[in-house]
């Protein structure tokens, strides 16, 4: 017997009962979820609406802009050296990502569809070095870079992703592993080499893991406050907006219409790219996840 | 419950076990898989010894050593630790801070994400724009997050505050300005960017199958028996992923509380600004990571850093352990565990 048997079996009466019921949970549900993302929106909703007030205006009760001042986006390029600082950011993440991408892939690669001997032991080496705290070794590393008169610029933040990345790396890794091993002994049966069935056959098919990797790396790069404040701090000349941001208040005391026009200025690129790239974002949340 | 599939094996180019005389043709084609296997892995190799196994062996070392970066490094043993312990006067008010956060900061985050991502399962129209909603706090840059934090909760001229006044409450409290309320506002942050923990959830949540909850329907079961017999078992694994992760997030957790130490007190965090007012209000804001860095980068005590990062070292180091030994199932698949 079905469920569907037993529904129709149900007196009359506990049918409306539990109609009713339903239309209640539904409605409950609805409301509640609507009421919850309107406060998820909110700090967005006052960024944005501070952000084209006038600086008395935002200092008052006032939440709606009496007149709005698009203006004050002219302005924070014109007090605060946001092309500068955007350039670096861009740099830092642009740079970072491809350096990445041609590091990590290959060791994820070796590292999902190879067999080899100490395999399952480099594995291991990558999870240890993802999961343990930059700051345990970041004073040797600080070191390290103030030798080779690196220090003030973001090279070293950019350069050990020429080295592999680990997080990115089990990224990737995690996205071969679920790609049938069929097509490429097929390559292998047609005479592909080892290399060919790499770069023609898996790879291509990887290309979402790859994007999300490479989105994790842009926007993990993109928000990095601890690695440009280590580094830059004491040469403006190499901050990036995330530094640059964080200064901005102390610039501007009070004038929380531009600080907050910049803050929308520096969150929007990371949204804009989110929502063009929004599939493959979240399938790659899902994959660090789902693993366990 | 996951569909990761065990990696690859390519039984052609794995010799067997105990195969005396091997042919010329395989024993070049076996040469050349290790070279391919070299060629793939030798980036890493260097990055994973140059950037990682040197720093932690030099961490530990340094760790014993009176070190400036100017002069060389001298060895005074165990004076680093023993001064941590006994006569910092900042070092165990930033290990309770740390420590506040992570038992507050880690469940709040993911009992909220589950409880959301159960509300979002439900929605069938527009369940989409919810997830996408909840998960937009989640990618806005700390240091932007943190400002705008600033600005709603600043005491006098902030939005939250107003709209208490506006409801009538006559509380106003000074939130990221006041010692008892600083790591609760910190709290509210973290909450609001809960969206990365509730993707993870949502994806494990619809891999529930739906033959358990019926079964268990048909059993009587009522909606808390359901998650508590049947959803629970099921996300256990990622829960536990969860908690690990963001207790280690935690462990590291500089970003939010320098920014919003350093604005709400009125100093910029870069250089030496965040030396001066670290962990405004009364060192409320001054976390572990933060006390390290000011010990490191802004008095350059570097050897003291590195006491400080040995500490963060053994403490994240048990927490990886206790996740990587629970979740070879999820890493291999279930054949191999």
């Amino acid at each position: 017997m079905t469920v569907h048997d037993l529904t129709i079996r149900r007196p009359v009466s506990r049918v409306r009962a539990g109609r009713r019921r339903k239309t209640l949970t539904f409605i409950a549900e609805h409301s509640v979820a609507i009421a919850l993302a309107l406060v998820f929106l909110a700090p967005f909703a006052f960024i944005v609406l501070t952000s084209v007030m006038t600086n008395d205006q935002a200092l008052t009760p006032d939440l709606w802009p009496r007149t709005w001042r698009l203006d004050n986006y002219v302005k924070v390029f014109q007090d605060a050296p946001m092309f500068r600082y955007l350039a670096n950011s861009l740099m830092y993440s642009v740079l970072a990502t491809g350096f990445m991408l041609l590091s990590s892939i290959p060791a994820a690669y070796a590292l999902a569809r190879l067999r080899w001997r100490g395999r399952d032991l480099a594995f291991l080496g990558v999870l240890v070095m993802m999961m343990l705290p930059p700051q345990v070794t970041v004073v040797p590393l600080y070191v390290l870079w103030a030798r080779w008169n690196l220090t003030g610029t973001l090279w070293p933040l950019i350069l050990p992703n020429l080295f592999g990345d680990a997080f990115s790396i089990f990224l990737i890794r995690q996205f071969l592993l679920t790609i049938p091993e069929e097509y490429a002994d097929a390559a292998r049966a047609d005479g592909c080499s080892e290399l060919r069935v790499m770069w023609k056959i898996i790879l291509p098919l990887a290309k979402p893991g790859i994007a999300a990797a490479a989105l994790f790396m842009f926007f993990l790069t993109w928000n990095d406050y601890f690695g440009p404040l280590l580094y830059t701090s004491e040469n403006a000349d190499n901050w990036t907006l995330a530094l640059g941001l964080a200064t901005f208040r102390d610039l501007h005391r009070v004038q929380w219409n531009l600080t907050m026009a910049a803050t929308l200025i520096v969150m929007l690129p990371v949204i804009i790219l989110f929502f063009f790239a929004q599939k493959a974002f979240v399938q790659g949340v899902t994959l660090t996840g789902v693993k366990g | 419950m996951t569909t990761l599939v065990r990696p690859a094996t390519d039984e052609r180019v794995v010799p067997p076990a105990r195969a005396r005389k091997v042919p010329a043709p395989l024993r070049k084609k076996r040469r050349r898989h290790r070279l391919f296997v070299a060629a793939l892995m030798a980036p890493w190799a260097i990055g994973f010894s140059v950037f990682f196994l040197y720093p932690l062996a030099a961490t530990l070392w340094f760790s014993f050593t009176r070190y400036n970066l100017l002069e060389q490094p001298v060895f005074i043993g165990l004076r680093n630790y023993r001064y941590f312990f006994t006569q910092d006067p900042y070092s165990l008010q930033a290990v309770r801070n740390t420590l506040w956060l992570t038992i507050f900061v880690v469940p709040a985050r993911i009992i909220f994400a589950l409880l959301i991502a159960q509300l979002v399962i439900q929605i069938k129209r527009g369940g989409n724009v919810l997830r996408t909603v909840f998960y937009l706090p989640a990618l806005a840059p700390p240091v932007a997050a943190t400002l705008a934090f600033t600005y709603l909760f600043n005491p006098a001229t902030g939005p939250v505050n107003q709209l208490l006044g506006k409801v009538g409450i006559g509380w106003q409290p000074l939130w990221f300005s006041d010692p008892a309320l600083a790591k609760p506002t910190l709290l509210i942050l973290s909450v609001w960017g809960l969206g990365d923990v509730m993707v993870i959830l949502l994806a494990t949540l619809l891999q529930v199958p739906n033959e358990q909850y019926e079964a268990a329907h048909l059993d009587g079961a009522n909606a808390w028996q359901r998650f508590r017999y049947v959803t629970l078992p099921n996300i256990w694994p990622v829960l536990l992923f969860a908690a690990v992760t963001g207790v280690i997030a935690m462990l590291q957790f500089f970003t939010q509380a320098a920014v919003a130490s350093a604005v709400a007190g009125g100093t910029a965090p870069v250089g030496g600004g965040l030396g001066e007012r670290l962990g405004y209000p009364d060192n409320a804001m001054l976390t572990f990571p933060i006390w390290m860095y000011v010990k490191g980068f802004a008095n350059f005590q570097l050897g003291y850093a590195c006491a400080m990062a040995v500490m963060l070292f053994v403490v994240s180091m048990a927490f990886t352990v206790v996740l990587l030994r629970r979740s070879r199932v999820f890493l291999y698949g279930a054949e191999e565990a």
